[in-house]
């Protein structure tokens, strides 16, 4: 049974927050992740979708410390207090 | 002694040339973020250390990129400046405004940011400079209702850029400004969610001349040249011998770097098989050269400034692609590539680094090109390397 786009973009919050503090995940490294994990039940395009979805819920946002990761929202940590 | 507060910024208003320093100081007549620029600029220039602070996560919803985050690190002493944000917009094909335009974007700027400008970035874009996170959404939302758009940052495409094109120019070999629409609004998704291993850049160049220098500074350089003979008119090039300072050996002939060019004296001769397309000869006798009528793109692949690795030109890889929209031909094989590069590319590794890695042969092989003489720079000069599974394949 396929995937929908909204249980791939719970898994990715998920792998997000396993990752939190640990490792920066690019968004190609993601989708990759849930190609191993659910195989020819999704493809690179419904993960760029799922991707969307995490942007547009804030329930992730994009990073940049020289290339584009995707994380936890979180404060800028060179924001002034 | 003077009472001034930017003694050493004062030093670059000096002599007859234009001085940034005088720029900002007239915006800050108006904007308080613009004087708190120069009073953080000043004492950064005393202590010979920057004051910024890169910032990774300000953006724009749903956008990855666009925004460049900046802070200050003594916001305390110019809490004007404690935000000062890059926001990127992408600008018109060939960078061809309208006053109405200027003044539109102006409006929106003058509003919500410091009032400073930088026309253009070296990408291409619209940069404005200086601008705080709460103004970021309220900018976005301004410039998407009268038809703008944010440019690419981070690992996605960049904003592309071309030169003026067929527009202003009668050497353009393919309409630069139609491609750069096209592929902008093709690749909306790329441009806006970044999906690749660090930054990628289109520029599109109309001839070999390639006024945006895409060759480079741009991943993927589309530069138009021609398949059939250079154009001449005969009664010109004796206009140009009949001019006392002008030398067609000197100037024209001498200089052509394939020497496929003869003078008699009375007529000029062109080898074409042996031209390079060096656009010379052309520059310097418009009036009687001209490109040829068989007109379309060569494409060339890799060229970056140094960041991670050094700065590398662009080599070509596919030498004439037709330029007829919908430019199928040329969007097949940027997928290709890109999966590619999505296949093989390391963290912030720019497309050129990545072949450069892998080898050019593979390259080529996995995205489904065949071999060709001009994809070789000079001739091999390594007496180790082989080719016997082409030889067996044969």
């Amino acid at each position: 049974m396929a995937v929908s786009t909204e249980e791939l973009a719970d898994s990715m919050y998920a792998l997000v927050a396993e990752y939190a503090g640990k490792k920066k995940l690019k968004a190609s490294d993601i989708v990759k992740e849930m190609i191993d994990k659910y195989g020819d039940e999704v493809d690179k395009n419904q993960g760029k979708e799922a991707i969307r979805l995490l942007m547009d819920s804030e329930r992730c946002v994009y990073t940049y410390f020289g290339g584009t990761y995707i994380e936890l929202p979180h404060k800028e940590g060179s924001a002034p207090e | 002694m003077s009472d001034s507060k930017s003694p050493i910024l004062d030093e670059l208003e000096k002599g007859p040339w234009p001085s940034f320093v005088t720029e900002i100081k007239k915006a800050a007549e108006k904007s308080p973020m613009a004087q708190g620029l120069l009073e953080q600029l000043e004492l950064s220039y005393k202590e010979k250390k920057t004051h910024w602070k890169h910032g990774g996560i300000v953006g724009v919803k749903g956008y990855g990129g666009g925004i460049i985050g900046r802070y200050s690190d003594a916001s305390d002493k110019f809490p004007d400046v404690a935000h000062f944000h890059t926001v990127r917009v992408n600008q018109p094909s060939g960078w061809f405004y309208t006053a109405d335009a200027l003044r539109e974007l102006m409006g929106i700027w003058e509003k919500h940011g410091s009032c400073l400008t930088n026309f253009h970035g070296s990408t291409g874009d619209t940069v404005f400079l200086g601008t705080k996170t709460s103004e970021l959404e309220a900018i976005f939302t301004e410039l998407s209702e009268k038809g703008w758009d944010l440019g690419g940052s981070g690992s996605d495409v960049r904003t592309p850029s071309c030169c003026v094109g067929p527009a202003r120019c009668e050497f353009a070999c393919y309409d630069t400004l139609a491609l750069t629409y096209d592929l902008t609004m093709s690749y909306q998704d790329e441009l806006h969610r970044p999906f690749f291993p660090y930054k990628w850049k289109f520029k599109m160049a109309g001839c070999p001349n390639d006024c945006v220098a895409s060759i480079a500074r741009s991943d993927f350089s589309i530069i138009g040249t021609w398949k059939d003979d250079i154009r001449m008119d005969s009664e010109a090039v004796k206009e140009y011998a009949a001019d006392a300072d002008f030398n067609i050996q000197k100037f024209v002939v001498n200089k052509c770097p394939s020497k496929c060019m003869s003078w008699d004296g009375e007529k000029l001769e062109i080898d074409n098989r042996n031209c390079v397309k060096c656009m010379h000869c052309i520059n310097v006798m418009p009036k009687a050269l001209r490109v040829g009528k068989e007109k379309g793109a060569a494409i060339l692949i890799g060229a970056k400034a140094p960041i991670v690795e050094g700065a590398q030109l662009a080599s070509v890889i596919v030498p004439f692609i037709d330029m007829t929209p919908p430019y199928q031909e040329l969007k097949d094989l940027i997928a290709a590539i890109w999966e590619f590069w999505d296949e093989h590319g390391v963290a912030r590794e720019r497309i050129g680094e990545c072949i450069q890695r892998v080898g050019l042969g593979s390259f080529i092989e996995q995205i489904g090109l065949k071999p060709l003489p001009q994809m070789v720079l000079q001739p091999r000069d390594n007496p180790y390397i082989f080719y016997e599974e082409y030889l067996e394949e044969e």
